[in-house]
């Protein structure tokens, strides 16, 4: 497993261009000035999902930046595109994910209706169910009578389904099932796989659920906790006090026995399985560095999310994880461009002054208020630019209402093209 | 002000679903009564970009107004209130970082796992050596980074030991403000003593998860939801709500952040969402305004069709913000807003926000 290196931001830039997509970052650079802001060179989506060398998008950011539409509407349009697709959403809003036939939480893709597959591509949708993931994860390494004794120990009960931060880890898992089927059936299997990534904390949990599960392995309080068990027997209590002494000791006060006993035989367990556990974080953090893979960072034009984006970008590069761009969601637009907030706003106050004009007074301070917010959205979007200037962007504007159907997909699809 | 919170829901013994309800939310014939008097731990929460850590840090402010004293405390370790009051990175440390309008003080702390369990060890244990015995072989990274669910339980528990804590004079702090997760994890985070409580049969574990869990169903904890007038952030409110609800949790106050004012009047407002605004109306208004089409840049007829193209968009989205209203309505919570500030959030602006918070009654 490799070190986790920390970022340097300055790394940023030739790990944009170096690595992973090929063709399809960076190839936009220059016709990306549509707009006065914009210094970053343009995010060829299209060239990007069009490569038959990328195999794993991974879209990632801060909570609320539209991440999951993100992904969703990119693996439709490869779909649409000609590409076998599928697209792994961690929390999809109700609506959206009725639309994607999301409904029953089998923690199985499913064919995705209404899509144009004239271009010979498909796209398959499943929504991650956490537990049902871990609980395959256990079918799949340890004895049924084992993994019998894992589902019944209250203490994986409690953290299979509602702790924080399993949701990361079986994303990862899911994430690693996905590419081993893909790839066991090359001929007609997925060619691409979108991921969205959790609600986190910080968005860079995801990236360290693998790393933090090796370390955990490798520490010595896993062979304290699974010593005892092995022992076997009830015996394991005096194990606990005696040999291992002062440590287990300490645990056995803070916890009581009783919940150090089934933590114990959980971990005794679990031992089985926590190899392969192992050895799959491992090759998907292997496969998130890899060639074919490549980040999309989600942003919003707000203060937080671009500060997040930023660590993103800088976390990435320190790890050599190849990062393909900035989709910056949720952009304001203006229709009267060549009209400033100031003017509109003198203008608004001259007729306010006539006293006459009230319908057009009020459309231009409509406008006013727009532009204005469109000169912070860029103020805040240039200090990102401006700190990892060599980032491929693409900008999606704001929509008056939430993405309910594919052809929103669509259309949401089209602007990542666009730009 | 009243002098009593009139919702008096949350006690420990959870009513069986309403029958009057027609959904999984509200409770009936509760009046918008906004008086959160008797909390004194207000966890704050919403969906990601809704602004809820600005929410919290406005609820300190107000709640220290008048010589009180509150703590503000984080427990994602973003940094969020230190860039909020341009603070340098707040410590495992209670520091004073503003001063309330009236002479109050808000102090903040951002909660750390590790730094929580190492204190909890020693105070409880006084495990000096043995926390350090338990460092050594990986138990404290174990509880603090990958035993999933344990951080979480460090960190109520921090928040409830600041709440709990006394002085000489009474209570050490008046209120504490919790910067909490967001929605999407916000009944898990606080149900997590619960999961606790249900794992642990006996033990100190367990005795400190049931009082955490005892005070966070209790008339001192209310649970206030942050949003924006958008789709997902109300359905993530509304969804909320229910998980809380039904974890014997009190839902607070709703506080609907970004408020855009609407600018036009409604006649306009519904002319423009039908696309009936008169055109030449507006030529008209631009001609008056110097817009002649001739000298002045950009010409007046594409001026008049982007103005009207913004209107309608303008307007569509009044319209959804006020279906967004009415969503809201149904969870029958009081119901505060704060309005979108153009020049985003400063120290000032904090402020006015508190203020505006306070004049509505959150505080």
């Amino acid at each position: 497993m490799s070190p986790a290196t920390p970022g340097t931001g300055k790394g940023a830039a030739t790990a944009v261009t170096g690595k992973g997509t090929g063709k399809g970052a960076g190839k936009g650079a220059g016709k990306g000035a549509t707009t006065a802001a914009r210094r970053s060179p343009l995010l060829d989506v299209d060239g990007m999902i069009d490569d038959p060398q990328l195999r794993v998008v991974v879209c990632c950011g801060a909570g609320g930046v539209g991440k999951t539409t993100t992904a969703a509407a990119l693996a439709l349009r490869a779909a649409e595109r000609g590409r076998r697709v599928v697209v792994l959403t961690i929390d999809p809003a109700r609506r959206l994910a009725q639309s994607m036939g999301l409904v029953e939480l089998d923690n199985t893709p499913r064919p995705v209706a209404g899509v144009d597959l004239s271009g010979g591509g498909r796209l398959d949708a499943m929504m991650l169910d956490m537990k049902r993931t871990f609980d395959e994860v256990i079918e799949a390494h340890a004895s049924p009578a084992k993994a019998q004794a894992i589902f019944t120990n209250p203490f994986y009960q409690a953290m299979s389904s509602s702790f924080a931060g399993t949701q990361e880890y079986m994303a990862m898992e899911k994430l690693g099932q996905l590419r081993a089927r893909a790839d066991a059936d090359a001929a007609d299997g997925w060619d691409l796989i979108v991921v969205d990534t959790p609600p986190s904390r910080s968005a860079l949990d995801f990236l360290d659920a693998p790393q933090r599960l090796g370390s955990f392995l490798d520490g010595r309080l896993i062979r304290i906790l699974s010593a005892p068990a092995k022992a076997g027997g009830r015996a394991y209590l005096k194990v606990v006090s005696v040999a291992v002494g002062g440590a287990t000791g300490v645990l056995t006060r803070l916890l009581g026995a009783q919940i150090l006993r089934d933590v114990q035989s959980f971990v005794g367990a679990l031992d089985t399985v926590f190899g392969g556990f192992r050895e799959r974080a491992e090759q998907t953090y292997r496969l998130l560095q890899a060639e074919g893979t490549a980040f999309l960072v989600v942003a919003a034009p707000a203060p937080d999310a671009l500060r997040e984006a930023s660590f993103f970008v800088e976390r990435l590069a320190g790890e050599g994880m190849p990062l393909a761009g900035l989709v910056l969601n949720r952009v304001t637009t203006a229709r009267a461009e060549s009209l400033s907030a100031e003017r509109a706003q003198a203008a608004a106050e001259d007729l306010e002054e006539l006293g006459a004009q009230e319908l057009t007074e009020g459309l231009l301070r409509v406008h006013a208020d727009r532009m204005r917010r469109r000169e912070r959205e860029r103020g805040l979007t240039h200090r990102f630019t401006g700190a990892h200037p060599a980032v491929p962007m693409v900008e999606v504007p704001a929509r008056a209402e939430d993405v309910h159907d594919l052809d929103g997909l669509r259309e949401i699809g089209a602007s990542l093209a666009k730009g | 002000m009243p002098t009593h919170d009139p919702d008096d829901r949350s006690e420990a013994e959870p009513r069986d679903g309403d029958p009057a309800d027609p959904g999984d939310s509200g409770e009936p014939g509760e009046p918008a009564a906004a008086d959160f008097a008797e909390v004194r731990l207000h966890i704050v929460s919403g969906k990601g970009g809704t602004g809820k850590t600005t929410v919290a840090a406005a609820l300190a402010l107000a709640l220290a107004a008048g010589g009180r004293r509150t703590l503000l405390a984080e427990v994602e370790g973003r940094q969020g209130i230190a860039q909020l009051f341009d603070v340098p990175q707040l410590p495992y440390e209670e520091r004073r970082i503003a001063v309330a309008p009236g002479g109050g003080d808000v102090f903040a702390l951002s909660v750390e796992p590790k730094a929580a369990l190492l204190e909890y060890l020693d105070l409880f244990y006084h495990l000096g050596r043995a926390g350090r015995v338990l460092e050594r072989m990986g138990a404290v990274d174990f509880a603090t980074t990958i035993a999933p669910g344990l951080r979480d339980v460090l960190l109520t528990g921090k928040v409830y030991e600041a709440v709990r804590r006394r002085s000489a004079e009474g209570p050490r702090y008046d209120a504490v403000v919790m910067d909490a997760p967001p929605t999407g994890r916000i009944g898990r985070f606080l149900n997590v003593n619960e999961e606790v409580v249900g794992l642990a049969k006996v033990g100190p574990i367990r005795n400190q998860a049931g009082s955490i869990m005892t005070l966070l169903r209790s008339a001192q904890t209310a649970v206030h939801l942050v949003t924006v007038l958008e789709e997902m952030p109300v359905q993530e409110t509304q969804d909320a709500a229910a998980e809380l609800r039904a974890a014997g949790l009190r839902v607070g106050g709703v506080v609907v952040n970004m408020v855009r004012d609407p600018v036009l009047p409604p006649q306009t407002l519904a002319d423009a969402r039908t696309g009936r605004i008169d055109r030449e109306e507006v030529l008209a208004g631009l001609a008056a305004a110097g817009f002649d089409g001739r000298r002045q840049s950009p010409a007046s007829a594409v001026l008049a069709d982007g103005l009207l193209a913004e209107a309608g968009e303008h307007a569509a989205r009044v319209a959804l913000e006020d279906g967004q209203r009415e969503q809201l309505d149904v969870l029958q919570r009081p119901v505060y807003e704060l309005p979108a500030l153009a020049g985003g959030v400063d120290l000032g602006a904090l402020y006015d926000l508190a203020d505006l918070l306070t004049r509505q009654g959150l505080a």
